[in-house]
């Protein structure tokens, strides 16, 4: 069963009005992607080809200008309480405490106050932060209030989980951490993920496909499948021998050797 | 221990001649901190010196304009500012004003903060509502609105009501556009964050916009707070039998320096305590944000 699709999906940004300088842009065209109930899929491309465009389509927030975008069959047209989604900004509100964070998206369904705090305490306590329910979030590190924004988003329990590069401003260490939190999470759980990345091993470690995007205007380029065991365990993954081979093919296709060079030149 | 505590003694000796033009470095900076700290080893600098710059000013007030010689009636001396005002509480209902006057400041202050915050919300929510009105807002926060005094006068007599519309006036702008800028620099994400969960306009007012703008509100309000004893004073120098704007022009009327003194120490100290009040209550609705430690790089 296909979760979420998009099916020759277009978004142009008109030029703004009043600014003459301003031009339209065609950010993606005819995007066709499925992916399957259960299933991780991570998009990759080169910076400003409109991955985070397509994220915003998906989780209803913006509308294309062609094609269609479907969650469990049904179009999109609107926030959907079966799609969540993860930024690289943890955006939760410094007002509040961890545990009112995570229960934000729940009060706004108008979930019953004790229901939300059990709901809450359970989700942080999977991610090891009930010691942290009633800090505020400038009390905690970057991981930890990433890991809080992971029990937001899980507690919404989500059919489709879209997550925007949700590790891009972490360190390496506990970007490792959090993958592994995070792939648990999704086998367990069996969620379905579309994740977007810079990170080529975060891509490969997470997930069962990999989609290559084309530059400005972004289309799909290319599908790896990643056919290697333990995707509940990036840790594990990362070192499997045919990750190299499949780094090296990914590089290949983002001409990111001839980028370098044109950013010397 | 700080920092400072460990330092060595090099640093303590005498600053060399400056002649204003060399670039001051971090080190020159912080040898200036050390040297401080070496006459007042082991205390807390900050309270001596405020100690010490309070007695001389407090010295001077009393006993150098004696040993000057200043006329009482051109800068009268502390002692003669303290007999004056025992004088007014007794013949002059001093207290009776005192009170008038926090009374106005407090209904100025809260109808402003109110008048203010709505408008700024308002603006904050739909920028039509700001392209239409703001040239109108504008034109009355340039016009000066202590010369819209005397109009309240004619309007509404000499009563509490002229100067409590000059405070409302006077307050009301800087929180406006505290609100409004905060509002207008809501992190978009977070907007989009509520949108996700099917937030109404109404949920991402009350749960992201509001409680957003609070830090910026609290900044609109201290400068209220301080602006309403202005424009209290104002609208009774005006007009009005009641108030320590009242007792004040009295008091010029009469030459006396003391009153004059006198009322404007109390307004001054009536502008503080609402200041501290703000300031107050702005630590305890915002005491989810980082403690400030002065002089922090970090924060």
């Amino acid at each position: 069963m296909i979760r979420l699709q998009f099916d020759k999906v277009s978004k142009y940004f008109p030029p703004v009005r009043g600014r003459r300088d301003s031009e339209g842009v065609q950010a993606i065209k005819d995007v066709d992607v499925a992916v399957e109930d259960g299933e991780v899929v991570s998009l990759i491309g080169p910076s400003g080809c409109g991955k985070s465009t397509l994220l915003n389509l998906g989780s209803g927030l913006d509308r294309p200008s062609g094609g269609n975008v479907f969650v469990d069959g049904q179009p999109v047209d609107g926030p959907s309480e079966h799609v969540a989604f993860m930024l690289q900004k943890d955006l939760l509100l410094p007002w509040r405490t961890i545990r009112k964070n995570v229960e934000f998206g729940q009060e706004i369904r108008g979930l019953s106050a004790g229901e939300r705090r059990d709901r809450a305490m359970h989700f942080l306590g999977l991610y090891h932060l009930d010691g942290f329910a009633n800090h505020y979030p400038h009390e905690l590190s970057g991981g930890m209030r990433q890991r809080a924004a992971l029990a937001r988003t899980m507690m919404m329990d989500p059919d489709v989980l879209l997550l925007d590069e949700p590790f891009s401003a972490l360190d390496a260490q506990t970007k490792m951490v959090l993958q592994a939190d995070l792939a648990r999470t999704l086998q367990e759980e069996k969620k379905t993920a579309f994740l977007i990345t810079h990170d080529l091993v975060e891509a490969l470690a997470l997930s069962d496909r990999v989609l290559v995007m084309s530059r400005r205007p972004g289309r799909i380029i290319r599908e790896i499948i990643v056919d290697i065991p333990d995707r509940n365990d990036p840790m594990k993954r990362r070192q499997h021998e045919r990750i190299g081979p499949m780094m090296a093919e990914l590089m290949s296709l983002l001409d990111i050797s001839k980028t370098a060079e044109e950013m010397a030149a | 221990m700080s920092q400072r505590d460990a330092a060595p003694c090099a640093p303590c000796a005498p600053a060399p001649y400056l002649t204003g033009h060399e670039p001051v470095t971090l080190e020159d900076a912080k040898a200036r901190q050390w040297s401080w700290n070496f006459i007042f080893r082991g205390m807390s600098h900050n309270w001596v010196l405020s100690a010490l710059i309070f007695t001389v000013v407090f010295v001077f007030w009393e006993w150098g304009l004696k040993i000057l010689e200043v006329e009482p009636f051109i800068f009268p001396r502390l002692s003669k500012i303290w007999e004056e005002t025992v004088h007014m509480w007794a013949e002059s209902e001093l207290l009776r004003h005192t009170w008038n006057t926090c009374l106005s400041v407090i209904i100025g202050f809260v109808l402003g903060s109110l008048l203010g915050a709505l408008i700024g919300y308002l603006f904050g929510m739909s920028p039509t509502a700001e392209i239409v009105a703001s040239p109108y807002i504008l034109a009355l926060q340039i016009a000066p609105k202590v010369a819209f005094a005397p109009l309240f006068i004619l309007w509404f007599g000499y009563n509490e009501t002229p100067k409590i519309l000059v405070t409302v006036l006077i307050v009301f702008f800087p929180i406006l556009i505290n609100v409004l800028t905060a509002v207008r620099g809501v992190d978009p994400a977070m907007v989009s964050l509520a949108r996700s969960f099917n937030a109404s306009r109404w949920q991402i007012f009350w749960k992201i916009e509001f409680p957003a703008s609070m830090p910026a509100l609290f900044s609109g309000l201290r400068i209220g707070a301080t602006l309403a004893v202005i424009g209290v004073t104002v609208g009774e120098f005006v007009g009005g039998n009641t108030g320590l704007g009242y007792l004040l022009v009295q008091g010029e009327a009469g030459g006396n320096a003391g009153a004059v003194f006198s009322t404007i120490i109390i307004l001054t100290m009536i502008g503080i305590l609402s200041y501290c009040l703000v300031i107050l209550a702005e630590r305890w609705v915002l005491r989810y944000m980082p403690k400030r430690k002065f002089g922090d790089v970090n924060n």
